[in-house]
């Protein structure tokens, strides 16, 4: 056992570092603007009663965010395939509920387990290589279940879906109504949960260690840590939240479409966590929000338009706004603060 | 042999012919449009997925001259060269070269813009549908070799392929240019401090690798179609065509493109039911065992 | 005498026909302060990479404390107490200073796995980093971001990140490589401090830090071990001016 040697007894921390330190520890706790944050799904309950669907859509869609949030801005494994797990989670209750096994909870649960194991199986080839080819990989993957769910479609009723998807009541006494209002309390329930042990996650060692390896992987052997088994356990989980994420959409729209595994999906999340701002948890939220809304909005506009949009903005955040709206707005605040800093250090006597 | 295994083998042999014939002319295609993607990547480490949209341009370009002005089908074939070439310098000029430092996501994230931008135009400009294009009397139809018939066409892309395969090498190898595009590739930094003009290399590159996409494009309408969805359909194999054959390597790519061509007609010919699924299934398993390539050797 | 805590026996490595390391038998007392030294290209920092696992050798045997980790992974040879410090800094640029070392404190702590209880909860480990930034006085930036702080402040950061292993056998691959010559001796004085439980395999250019520091010096040349023996008899040995001196063309 090594000796504990060049440490002894902490001694006392002068006055401003005493602060710093006091900062870090509180840094875990929950903000009053993260509470108001999830204030918004309730008031939206009251303030848009006809639009629950939409709504369940957001909440949907900001899991489905979260889940690659984990890899990739925590993780910073880059993935073009994500809505592979999406449409495994769609499809897996999908297939349940065509055969009688509508429970939604069970659906849930069943959805997470199967993108979880493709997860945890395609991950092992994520580890060699460089990005480019963990890029094509991840395409590939979520092009090969598309191809399959293509062709398969006495199971997966191919282009044209998987409708009448039977979705029981939850716990045996919330059935789905046709406005979709108890669909929409069950999708923030499930997202609240979700990102609730996300938040835990990312504020522990492990997720620490995972900004650490996203930051600097080279650093983190040299510091002890297992990179692989990290990144095939956090892979896992995201694609474990993504199969949640796609059970949710099966389940509030009793309907599974091909699309769900399509690259545009992939890669509109994408579009959409760097919109919000990747690694701070809540950025994928809020990029989804804008994104459904938006997407919501100018659903009349011609789909081409949109398209051309959506990629302009893509190049604009890149060139310009790399951190998305929450890294930008940290950004700005940061360097407010240090410039207020150097004018107080400059104003006061020396 | 009976006389039924004899017709039954002539035409087992005569499809297997046909499919190599297709398979490869289809790789020569791809390896047209591929071949600047893998030297950009070697060269400037940029991850462009927009590339099959030069490709898109040089087809559209083809298109509209042909059928709008009646500009016969080898005339066009310039102006399918020099448009996407065109394009390319301007955006490598304004945009691109801003992201020659940026992580690869940045640049992937970037050329999905574009790729987003241009489907989107091209959605606009020319409509949803396939483009049609009826080639010249004398590039239809089939010559007849000894056991074989090979489309005119077909044999028409396997020359040019080569062609311009050979000439790619050669210039490479031989002309000064070619010299400071390989010093470049090797080490950027050494290469500017031997006072190479390395933004001039990129530039040209780019503009050449947009040139060659532009061409296949055209080249391929009849092949391989044209619509909107061009880069996003065929992204998949020019990645495929850039990791197996090893980025920045030209002979490499072409060797790739070929068996991707000759891979993917033949799965389509004799599993049609899985169709695409292979081909994916077969980057995957490569990626797994030669993450860099099955000619390449080790970038970055 | 007791038994050597870091050994090597014959290693070599090879990139292509390139010999890197060139039959090294390397024998690291415990708490030595030993130094590598040798002209630019020798291989220095390749062995280092050899020895804690960052390359794998073409022949030869790495032994840390009697055990064979030739094949063992970087990390479990970490977690056995050899570390490192990187010749360029390897930090994690978007985190604090305290982050920083609080990870590293974590995963020394066997940590890194647990996902629950917040890392910035844990008074154990924030205590531990504190006291490791305090005694390199790095705690005035404790609340920095590793982007902004100066180059020699950064080379602290990476000393901290080591001393936070709580290691056996350090190896340092030119500490002061970057930094203002002021800070270096700052940072000397941080290393020469450290407790004889601790043995340091230092890499270094500056012979004036070297013939300080080090009770024993090994020379590389091209991939292989020139000599081995004191300051005094290295200071003056003719071998050793030829190689330094033949490679300088001043």
């Amino acid at each position: 056992m090594t000796t504990s040697n060049s440490i002894g007894t902490p001694s006392h921390p002068h006055p401003g570092a005493a602060a710093a330190l006091d900062r870090y520890r509180r840094s875990a706790r929950w903000t009053p603007l993260e509470y108001l944050f999830w204030c918004l799904p309730i008031l939206a309950y009251f303030a848009f009663p006809g639009n629950y669907l939409l709504l369940s859509q957001i909440a949907i869609t900001s899991l489905f965010a979260l889940s690659l949030d984990l890899i990739f801005g925590y993780a910073g494994i880059i993935s073009l395939g994500h809505a592979a797990f999406f449409g495994v989670g769609a499809y897996t209750v999908g297939l349940l509920g065509s055969n009688g096994y509508g429970d939604p909870l069970l659906g849930l649960f069943l959805a997470a387990v199967a993108a979880a194991a493709l997860g945890f199986l395609s991950s092992f080839l994520l580890l060699r290589g460089s990005d480019l080819s963990r890029l094509m990989v991840t395409l590939g993957v979520a092009l090969m279940l598309y191809e399959l769910a293509n062709k398969f479609t006495s199971v997966t009723g191919g282009v044209d879906g998987m409708p009448g998807v039977e979705v029981k009541p939850i716990l045996g006494m919330f059935d789905f109504d046709m406005f979709g209002r108890v669909g929409y309390i069950y999708s923030v329930v499930v997202l609240f949960v979700l990102f609730w042990f996300a938040r835990r996650l990312v504020h522990s060692p492990f997720g620490q260690s995972l900004r650490g390896i996203r930051m600097n992987t080279l650093r983190m052997p040299a510091l002890g840590v297992p990179v692989n088994r990290r990144l095939i356990t956090v892979y896992t989980i995201g694609a474990g939240y993504a199969g949640v994420a796609g059970a949710l959409l099966a389940q509030t729209n009793s309907f599974v479409s091909l699309d769900v595994l399509s690259f545009q999906r992939s890669a509109d999340l994408l579009l959409i966590l760097i919109l919000g701002g990747a690694g701070h948890l809540y950025g994928g939220l809020l990029g989804a929000i804008v994104f459904v809304i938006a997407n919501y909005l100018l659903s009349d506009m011609n789909p081409q338009y949109w398209q051309f949009w959506l990629g302009l903005i893509l190049v604009l955040v890149v060139l310009f706004a790399r951190g998305g709206i929450l890294g930008t707005a940290r950004q700005w605040i940061e360097s407010s603060r240090q410039r207020a800093q150097a004018r107080a250090r400059t104003e006061s006597p020396s | 042999m009976r006389r039924e295994d004899l017709f039954r083998g002539s035409l087992a042999l005569e499809s297997i012919m046909t499919i190599l014939f297709d398979g490869i002319a289809a790789g020569m295609l791809l390896f047209l449009i591929s071949v600047g993607l893998s030297v950009t990547l070697g060269l400037m480490n940029f991850v462009n997925l927009a590339h099959g949209a030069f490709a898109m341009l040089g087809g559209y370009a083809c298109v509209v001259l042909l059928n709008s002005y009646g500009v016969p089908f080898l005339a066009t074939l310039p102006a399918a060269i020099l448009v996407p070439a065109l394009a390319g310098i301007v955006l490598e000029r304004t945009l691109y070269r801003r992201l020659y430092a940026a992580s690869d996501l940045d640049q992937v994230l970037f050329s999905i813009g574009l790729v987003f931008m241009s489907v989107a135009a091209a959605h606009y400009f020319f409509g949803a549908q396939q483009q049609p294009l009826h080639l010249p009397e004398f590039l239809t139809g089939q010559i007849h070799l000894p056991g074989v018939d090979v489309g005119v066409y077909r044999l028409f892309l396997i020359v040019a392929g080569l062609v311009v395969a050979l000439l790619l090498q050669w210039s490479v190898i031989r002309t000064s240019f070619g010299a400071r595009l390989r010093a470049a590739v090797d080490n950027q930094r050494v290469a500017r401090g031997m006072g190479i003009d390395v933004n001039r290399v990129f530039s040209l590159t780019f503009a050449l690798g947009s040139a060659l996409a532009g061409l296949g494009g055209a080249l391929g309408v009849e092949m391989l179609g044209l619509d909107p969805e061009f880069p996003v359909k065929y992204l998949v194999y020019f990645l495929i065509v850039v990791s197996v054959g090893g980025s920045g390597n030209i002979l490499g790519s072409l060797y790739a493109a070929i068996l991707l061509g000759v891979a993917d007609v033949a799965g389509k010919y004799y599993v049609p039911q899985i169709g695409a699924f292979i081909i994916y299934a077969v980057m995957v398993a490569t990626l797994i065992f030669r993450p860099h390539g099955l000619f390449g050797r080790p970038h970055k | 005498m007791s038994s050597p805590v870091l050994q090597t026996h014959g290693l070599v490595r090879r990139f292509g026909g390139f010999v890197a390391t060139d039959n090294v038998d390397l024998s690291i007392a415990p708490g030595a302060r030993h130094a590598l030294i040798g002209p630019n290209g020798a291989g220095k920092t390749t062995l280092i990479n050899l020895l804690t696992g960052y390359l794998e050798p073409s022949e030869g045997r790495v032994e840390l404390m009697g055990r064979d980790v030739t094949c063992m992974p970087q990390h479990e040879r970490a977690r056995l107490g050899l570390v490192r410090t990187f010749q360029i800094n390897q930090l994690f640029m978007d985190m604090t200073v305290l982050e920083s070392v609080a990870l590293a404190v974590s995963e020394r702590n066997g940590l890194g796995t647990s996902w629950w209880k917040p890392l910035a909860v844990r008074g154990e480990v924030i205590d531990e980093a504190a006291s490791i930034l305090e005694r390199l006085k790095l705690l005035s930036d404790a609340h920095e971001t590793t982007r902004n702080l100066a180059y020699g402040r950064q080379r602290l950061i990476e000393i901290a990140l080591a001393l936070a292993l709580r290691p056996t056998v350090l190896l340092l691959d030119e500490p002061a490589a970057g930094v203002p010559t002021g800070e270096s001796q700052e940072l000397f004085e941080t290393i020469a401090q450290l407790p004889r439980d601790v043995t340091i395999l230092l890499i270094e250019h500056d012979m004036n830090l070297v013939f300080r520091f080090a009770e024993r010096i090994s020379v590389l040349v091209s991939g292989a071990l020139l000599l081995e023996d004191t300051p005094e008899v290295i200071a003056h040995h003719p071998r050793v001016k030829e190689v330094y001196l033949g490679e300088a063309h001043v």
